[in-house]
């Protein structure tokens, strides 16, 4: 199943309700929920935690805007609006983590 | 995918407060139409989604309509299916004698499985 | 596959109209087709024809108006909704129509994939 997140990690608990959640699965980051894809802040470790059980992506367009895309944690991949299409069609279902 | 051919699992997530938003008062709408449909409908309610199912509100000073009173009238549409995040109603003080409907109160890990039995899910 | 697409959030406030528009575009240009895009709470927004964005900012309303228009998308705008927030017949958009959330419903049914974006 994909998780669809748009809220930053450090105003929301949208991710953290869907990663504790959720089993496993693929989780896409969108919008302001990119920045939980960059490296070096305090969710840093957080996020590497949740990439053993997801596989996890981030909608490039999205981390260009925030001035975020040199700063992509290794290991999640930079998807574009086709990428997304595709993750939405290669799962049975997805839920937004509104 | 359900059992039954045509017949689909929606699972309705809400996982935010009644009255400081709209959205957990059109989500019920949609709750309420889907019933119409002959669906395997269920609901979850996570996070400050389970305020929503809180006894004794009273709307009156807000003059906003207490839509409470709908949860209960779910049966009658043959919607059954309540599901609780038991964290939840932990973290915010609550008991299920704190609910104004029957619910089944599950565990994070139980909600993740039963959310990826869905087939389609609608968050509010 | 057919996709069915939620939009919960009004235009420019929120990039969840945006995300949903560039989605769709992304769902078309791939060869799958979309069964609907039902616009919802603050969503049903994005059908208002008397917005006027500044010139240089995106047209959220013509860019729907021309995705139906050039692809025949069926962008249905909940009636209750709407009626609430003031859209109506007399200032909908070219290529939207208003209907009831059976609509929806009906998209959850019938497409493979449902996509909900708002906030």
């Amino acid at each position: 199943m994909l998780h669809i997140v748009n809220k930053s990690p450090f105003s929301s608990q949208a991710l953290d309700s869907c990663v504790q959640v959720a089993p496993g699965g693929d989780l896409l980051l969108i919008e302001d929920g990119v920045y939980a894809a960059s490296s070096g802040t305090v969710a840093d470790n957080f996020m590497r935690d949740i990439m053993k059980r997801f596989r996890v992506f981030a909608l490039g367009p999205d981390l260009e805007a925030r001035g975020l895309a040199d700063r992509l944690i290794d290991g999640i991949t930079p998807v574009d609006y086709a990428g997304f299409v595709d993750l939405v069609a290669r799962n049975k279902t997805c839920q937004s983590w509104l | 995918m359900s059992e039954e051919p045509g017949i689909k699992k929606f699972m309705f997530v809400n996982r935010k407060a009644p009255y400081g938003t709209v959205y957990a008062l059109e989500a019920l709408e949609v709750v309420l139409i889907t019933a119409a449909f002959d669906q395997d409908v269920s609901l979850a309610f996570l996070d400050d989604g389970v305020f929503q199912l809180r006894k004794g509100q009273q709307t009156k000073g807000i003059e906003t309509k207490n839509f409470s009173p709908t949860y209960r009238a779910l049966e009658g549409y043959d919607i059954e299916k309540l599901y609780v995040e038991k964290e939840a109603l932990a973290a915010r003080g609550l008991t299920e004698d704190d609910l104004l409907v029957d619910v089944t109160v599950l565990d994070r890990k139980a909600l993740g499985v039963l959310m990826d039995e869905q087939d389609v899910i609608l968050s509010f | 596959m057919k996709f069915g697409i939620l939009v919960n959030e009004g235009p420019y406030q929120h990039q969840a109209s945006d995300t949903a528009y560039l989605f769709c575009k992304a769902v078309l240009a791939q060869g799958h087709e979309i069964f609907r895009v039902f616009f919802y709470h603050d969503g049903v927004n994005n059908a208002s024809r008397l917005t006027e964005p500044p010139q240089d900012d995106r047209n959220i309303v013509a860019r729907w108006s021309k995705l139906a228009e050039e692809h025949g998308v069926d962008l249905v705008v909940c009636v209750a909704a709407a009626l609430r927030r003031g859209i109506k017949d007399e200032n909908l958009a070219p290529g939207f129509r208003i209907s009831g959330l059976g609509q929806l419903v009906e998209a959850g049914i019938q497409a493979d994939r449902l996509v909900t974006f708002g906030d």
